[in-house]
């Protein structure tokens, strides 16, 4: 009787991409982008993807985020929306 | 009403996932700045990529490593039934589909430091108004 | 725009939460997916190649093929990056920092340098100073991460990972190696030309197995042809191929992450970033 964790994850994840779309920072959504992939990672582990939630632990949440905050740093970080 | 909470625990996955994609394809299609897109699409992907995954999901099911597999030895005097391990065929694609995403990722964002370094900004309607002024558009 | 976007968004969601009507039920064993192909997999993958990760199997041996691509799209995904953005033209001004006084020296004369040794250091533009518990942290923890990076290709036949992940791994050791200490130290131990060689060495890895394969007779990425030669248990030659394979994935998708994150953080110069 797992579902409660999965329905739980689920939810966070869509307060975190909401909240990656919504913020006017953009070093910030980043970070949100960031831990929106973590969530996404712990759910696809509770489905037992075990190396789908493995490749997004260590591409999505790791090297996209690095490579996000990279073009950030290289951009600006203001945004209107 | 006691018919439709067993539909909702069967259903209430996919419906979520259906946010998901929403909130993805509206950032994609509203939001103006070229980064904030981009992290729509990714959402986009997700969402997508989870929806597979759970279609491979079984109740009552181990994740999709043969148990007792690893001498070599067990493996061929058990039998292995098909519905005691996850499908792992969605698995497989996803994974491969996960890697390409951060490789496009990555070139999207090399094009967005080479778009903010000839024009200086990332916000669509900008973009646009310089390139009015070059001539490129009317 | 915004409301028509809001609008096109809402139509969309409802045609697919219309659709999920038709959908099996979440986690249901009798499920269209479950019933008639993968079953095979299933049951015979052990059989077949030996190997009991069943998403490996999948991935390196029945549709290795397929992998062969995805891998060459990572490659061509560095080569993209670097053709944007590198930079081969000189920055006009430069840093120096004396070491002994700490005075910081501009030189605005793209001609003058000066000698980099014991006396004069470079520095960045954006230049904060160097944090001693950060650094040796880093310089600890890099090679674990390395050594788990070649566990998780090593390991791919047994248990999660692969070529993919731990090539992922251990390209973000190297990028923990250019956020702690400065982009110019990365740039010094690694040669941008031996990741660009190894880029194109890991997807050639991948390629050579396979026409290997078919110098000895088999079919493209056939594994059980290279068994006269592995010296071994000829059972296991699937899964020693599927292990040549990984490297070959691994090396390429290291080389390709270094490559993508160099690039973006220095606008392609390749001396100074995060």
């Amino acid at each position: 009787m797992h579902w409660p964790i999965d329905l739980i994850v689920l939810t966070f994840v869509i307060f975190c991409a909401i909240a990656a779309i919504s913020v006017k920072d953009l070093l910030g959504t980043a970070i949100l982008f960031g831990a929106y992939s973590f969530m996404m990672c712990l759910l696809w582990a509770v489905m037992g993807a075990v190396d789908v939630a493995f490749t997004e632990a260590s591409v999505g949440a790791g090297v996209s985020t690095v490579f996000f905050v990279a073009a950030v740093f290289r951009t600006s970080r203001r945004t209107k929306d | 009403m006691t018919d439709l909470l067993p539909l909702i625990v069967a259903k209430y996955n996919y419906w979520l996932y259906v946010i998901l994609m929403m909130i993805g394809l509206y950032a994609m299609i509203a939001k103006n700045n070229l980064i904030k897109k981009l992290v729509g699409m990714n959402i986009f992907q997700t969402a997508i990529i989870l929806f597979y995954v759970s279609i491979g999901y079984k109740t009552d099911a181990t994740i999709p490593i043969i148990q007792n597999a690893h001498g070599g030895q067990g493996a061929h005097s058990a039998v292995i039934h098909a519905a005691d391990y996850i499908n792992p065929l969605p698995h497989v694609l996803m994974l491969t589909a996960i890697v390409v995403s951060v490789a496009t990722f990555g070139v999207a964002m090399a094009l967005a430091v080479r778009i903010y370094q000839r024009y200086q900004t990332l916000e669509e309607d900008e973009l646009r108004m310089r390139l009015a002024d070059i001539g490129l558009e009317e | 725009m915004r409301f028509l976007g809001f609008i096109i968004v809402c139509l969309t969601g409802a045609l697919l939460l219309y659709g999920t009507g038709e959908f099996p039920d979440w986690g249901d064993p009798d499920s269209p997916a479950s019933t008639h192909l993968s079953n095979h997999y299933i049951e015979k993958a052990i059989e077949e190649t030996q190997v009991p990760n069943l998403v490996t199997a999948v991935l390196a041996d029945y549709r290795g093929f397929d992998t062969m691509f995805e891998t060459a799209v990572v490659f061509c995904a560095g080569l993209a990056c670097f053709l944007l953005l590198r930079d081969f033209s000189q920055k006009k001004e430069r840093f120096y920092r004396h070491t002994p006084t700490g005075v910081i020296l501009h030189v605005k004369d793209s001609k003058k340098t000066l000698k980099v040794g014991k006396e004069f250091e470079h520095m960045d533009k954006d230049w904060v100073p160097s944090d001693l518990i950060i650094k040796t942290v880093c310089r600890i923890l890099i090679p674990f991460i390395q050594i788990y990076a070649l566990y998780v290709v090593a390991h791919g036949d047994f248990s999660p990972g692969g070529g993919f992940q731990g090539g992922v791994i251990f390209g973000s050791s190297l990028i923990l190696l250019a956020i702690s200490y400065d982009l110019k130290t990365l740039v010094r131990r690694v040669n941008e030309k031996v990741i660009g060689i190894f880029a194109a060495l890991g997807v050639l890895i991948y390629v050579g197995i396979g026409v290997i394969c078919m110098s000895m007779g088999g079919n493209f990425l056939d594994y059980s042809k290279l068994a006269p030669l592995v010296p071994g248990d000829p059972h296991h030659i699937r899964a020693l191929g599927m292990l040549g394979v990984e490297i070959g994935v691994g090396i390429a998708v290291t080389a390709a992450m270094a490559i993508i994150y160099i690039n973006i953080v220095s606008e392609g110069r390749h001396d100074e970033g995060l």
